[in-house]
């Protein structure tokens, strides 16, 4: 495989105005003529699809949810960052864009990472023109804060419902779509194949999740804004449908999978408390703008926090990491914490959490700044564990949350299928080896606003399309594959549910695979999953049918993707002998327990390529290059 | 904890229905309903029993995807909960409890405890929306929003389309969720242009997927997840009253 970045050349501030000149163009009356799948309709499909729509392309929506505002990004709580600079802190395009590369240790493509810092302020107009009730001051202007990992005061939020408020903003434009016509929705549709004809992507074959029929749909292009696979590790933040299967089976079909091991730990999360849980919650990290973190100084002391006086208190972040304090990057504030629990100074029943105070803010601002700043998350944790965090400190761990990694795409964020585009959390593209945060939500709308509308028209303009029908061979086959697996599943009729195998799946990637990794661990892991799949594909237990809504044969499908996933995931990342960002390799740390990247030999993205069932898949390397921003070591110190 | 169940189980949209009773054993106080639903379908699912089916997602209580009646009430005992984030331990030790599907005419029964809730697009689709192309918005600045007024937007514009107004309401009537929608647009500047064509289109079509009206019940708020004010209600009343005589 060949991998073209296809990253434009000439000076970087230039590069996407220039490209998008040479972008070719599609006649305006041309453009219904041409029919453009979008599947997934959170933030990057529902804002790609409306964006598509408006520009009169001819677009299939489609999502298992009931309806786009179900998305999972509509959970998103922190913000959204731009560069606008109303702070008046000296923020700018390109410090957005040092940030991004630099707290990705290193690991973006420096072209692509300019670009979202560039048409991130257009987001926000966008999103205030469409009604999403920004947080103001009383003068009436946007309102910023600093979040996890920056020095200025860039992100805008909605109260601790950020995610949700752009979910519905870019659901309305594409209501308003669905109302003219111009975008059809498909709901309760699981997309379970691509189909290629002559190599491009020419369809999918989707099953109806209330009458379990396998429909096929013709398009000229596919977009796949599907979001990412943190449920690989079963026990995650991300909602409980959450899945790979679409870019899992792309994967199958020749779309490169670049950088899997590239998984982010989220710090503030609220600690597991039992078996039977089936997710976890995360809180937004804007706590730590107010929070303390802090363990006891003696190991295993099971005093209540109020007992335990400020001089027997370690503020490890803020004593570790002075200039950062406790805003360090999430993988940063993540293993710090695990460090303290590892060495035995976590609190709570299971001795698995740090705290996070606001005693001290809640001293110097008043209960009520706090209560307006993050009463929501308060209220959820207070839900959550009964305890009240305006009185006592929450308990916090870290928990899987997001994937860096994803498929492999160019600068126009096509695959390497022809015709196949992939946006939002579903590529690789834009956050390295770690994302910041409040740039999911960024890049999630930049995909699908301000850059697919451009680059899919130059593709669309530029090739050939011969006629297709359902009715083709191409068609017939993927649609009678997955016909298949569906059947198989059905049939097996063994004695565990696809829930078990998951939570089985969970435990072997976060004991091996998760916040700390080493060579033993990932040869564990290796050994293990493919025998936990085997068992999987004959002993799995569904019952019901296929041809009804069928909530278990879904989830078995999905579990069966993530098994495979967690396979690579943990072949990728024991290919990548070093430690960066949300990677770390315990044989490589800086004295200091910091990740110690290795540039020489792995500055590049590790995109693989399917060779088959059973086969070991195929590395392919494109590299990165760094010309702006000068690769050092992070120290947030 | 243990509790006796009794949930509706209905095959599909045109099957009749029943209530089935089930006992469950060995609940953890902190489980969530929908947790201990998970647990339910294990052991049915090993017995060779349909699990029961109900829609939920995030269960953080923001996706709006879960709805269950449990003893009558939408999202069950406590307020400002949906129903994921509904502890067990909100209820007492060997509680019969009762989860039905949200019940309205418009919600058609898929399944068990899933509805069909795609009225509420069509109603977003018939206006709940600003007109903003995208491309080509001012800057975000260049429009200042006194805070008290992007405030009260956002409190309406918080709701997470669960449909428990609906449920809760004697007359299935959808006003607290069309309301919420039409004050989050109608309050902010950018959405005054369209307010008199949206409201209309926004009722008229609640009207037409058959929602009943309000008459001043309550429950709606008093049900609600995200708490939504019922003056939002008188809102609409307004808007609409305003559009019809202008």
């Amino acid at each position: 495989m060949t991998l073209d970045s296809k990253i434009p050349a000439g000076p970087i501030e230039k590069s996407w105005d220039n490209h998008r000149f040479a972008l070719k163009l599609v006649n305006p009356a041309n453009k219904r003529k041409y029919t453009v799948i979008v599947v997934g309709t959170g933030l990057a499909g529902a804002s790609a699809a409306a964006s598509l729509g408006e520009l009169g392309y001819n677009v299939l929506a489609f999502s298992y949810h009931e309806s786009p505002r179900r998305a999972h990004s509509i959970a998103a709580q922190g913000g959204i960052n731009a560069p606008k600079n109303y702070s008046n802190d000296g923020d700018s395009v390109w410090r957005l864009f040092y940030d991004t590369v630099k707290g990705g240790d290193y690991r973006a493509r420096e072209a692509n990472v300019y670009r979202l810092a560039q048409v991130s302020g257009s987001i926000i107009d966008q999103c205030v023109a469409q009604g999403v009730p920004f947080a103001r001051d009383y003068a009436g202007y946007l309102d910023n804060r600093s979040f996890g990992g920056a020095q200025v005061s860039r992100t805008f939020y909605a109260r601790g419902q950020t995610g949700q408020q752009l979910l519905l903003g870019a659901y309305s434009a594409l209501c308003r779509q669905m109302d003219t016509g111009a975008v059809k929705f498909f709901a309760r549709r699981e997309m379970l194949d691509v189909v290629l004809v002559d190599g491009q992507a020419r369809g999918i074959v989707c099953r109806n999740l209330v009458t379990g029929e396998l429909e096929p749909y013709v398009g000229d292009a596919v977009v796949l804004a599907t979001g990412g696979y943190a449920n690989t590790f079963y026990l995650s933040t991300n909602a409980k449908a959450s899945n790979a299967t679409a870019i899992w089976r792309a994967y199958k079909r020749g779309a490169a999978f670049a950088n899997p091991c590239y998984t982010q730990i989220h710090p503030t999360c609220i600690p597991q408390s039992g078996e039977y849980q089936s997710k976890l919650t995360l809180m937004s990290e804007s706590l730590r703008n107010d929070g303390r973190i802090w363990v006891p100084k003696k190991k295993g002391d099971t005093r209540k926090p109020a007992d335990i006086p400020e001089s027997e208190r370690d503020y490890y972040l803020e004593r570790v990491y002075p200039a950062f304090g406790n805003l360090v990057p999430r993988d940063v504030a993540s293993r710090a914490a695990k460090r303290m629990c590892d060495e035995g100074y976590g609190v709570g029943s299971t001795g698995r959490a740090v705290y996070l105070d606001f005693a001290d803010s809640i001293k110097r601002l008043g209960k009520s700044v706090i209560e307006e700043r993050y009463s929501n998350l308060f209220d959820m944790y207070h839900e959550i564990s009964a305890e009240d965090p305006y009185t006592m400190p929450m308990r916090i761990y870290p928990a899987v949350h997001y994937t860096m990694g994803g498929l492999w795409v160019d600068y126009n964020l096509m695959s390497s299928i022809p015709g196949m585009y992939v946006l939002g959390e579903a590529n690789f593209s834009d956050h390295g080896a770690n994302r910041l945060g409040a740039s999911a939500l960024m890049q999630g709308l930049a995909d699908g606003y301000f850059i697919i509308p451009y680059t899919i028209g130059d593709y669309l303009a530029t090739q050939k399309f011969k006629p297709v029908k359902t009715e083709d061979a191409a068609f017939k086959e993927t649609q009678a594959g997955v016909a298949q697996m569906v059947t198989k599943m059905m049939s097996m009729n063994g004695k565990k549910t696809a829930e078990e195998f998951h939570r089985e799946l969970g435990k072997i990637m976060w004991d091996n695979v998760g916040m700390g990794r080493n060579k033993a661990g990932l040869q564990k892991a290796l050994a293990e999953i493919p025998k936990l799949r085997e068992e999987f594909w004959s002993n799995l237990k569904i019952v019901g049918s296929a041809a009804e809504l069928n909530m278990e044969l879904e989830k078995a499908g999905r579990v069966a993707d993530f098994m495979e996933l967690g396979e690579l995931l943990a072949y990728d990342a024991l290919h990548r002998e070093e430690s960066c960002g949300g990677h770390f390799r315990e044989e490589h740390q800086t004295e200091e327990g910091e990740a110690k990247r290795n540039d020489e030999q792995f500055s590049y993205v590790a995109a693989w390529e399917y060779a088959g069932a059973g086969k070991t898949p195929v590395l392919n390397k494109e590299p990165l290059t760094f010309e702006h921003v000068k690769p050092s070591q992070r120290s947030y110190k | 904890m243990n509790f006796t169940l009794k949930i509706w189980r209905q095959k599909n949209r045109n099957d009749k229905g029943t209530f089935v009773t089930y006992t469950i054993a060995n609940i953890a106080a902190d489980a969530s309903f929908l947790e201990m639903l998970d647990v339910l379908n294990v052991e049915l699912t090993k017995k060779g029993e349909d699990p029961v089916a109900f829609d939920h997602d995030c269960r953080e209580g923001i996706c709006g995807s879960c709805g269950i009646m449990v003893n009558g009430r939408a999202h069950g005992p406590g307020h400002g909960v949906a129903t994921c984030e509904l502890r067990m331990r909100v209820f007492r030790e060997g509680e019969t409890i009762v989860a039905e599907p949200w019940r309205a005419k418009p919600f058609p029964v898929i399944k068990d405890l899933v509805v069909d809730r795609s009225s509420f697009d069509r109603i977003m689709m018939a206006g709940g929306y600003i007109s903003a192309k995208t491309g080509g918005a001012p800057d975000g600045n260049a429009l200042p929003i006194s805070k008290p007024i992007s405030d009260e937007a956002m409190d309406a514009a918080s709701c997470i389309g669960c449909g428990a107004c609906v449920a809760a309401c004697p007359n299935s009537s959808a006003m607290l969720f069309v309301a919420a929608k039409v004050s989050h647009l109608a309050l902010l500047p950018q959405g005054k242009p369209e307010r008199k064509r949206r409201v209309e289109r926004m009722v008229s079509q609640m009207d037409a997927e058959g929602f009943g009206n309000c008459s001043n019940n309550y429950a709606c708020e008093a049900e609600c997840p995200k708490e939504i004010s019922v003056s939002n209600i008188a809102r609409l009343n307004r808007e609409f009253l305003m559009a019809k005589i202008t």
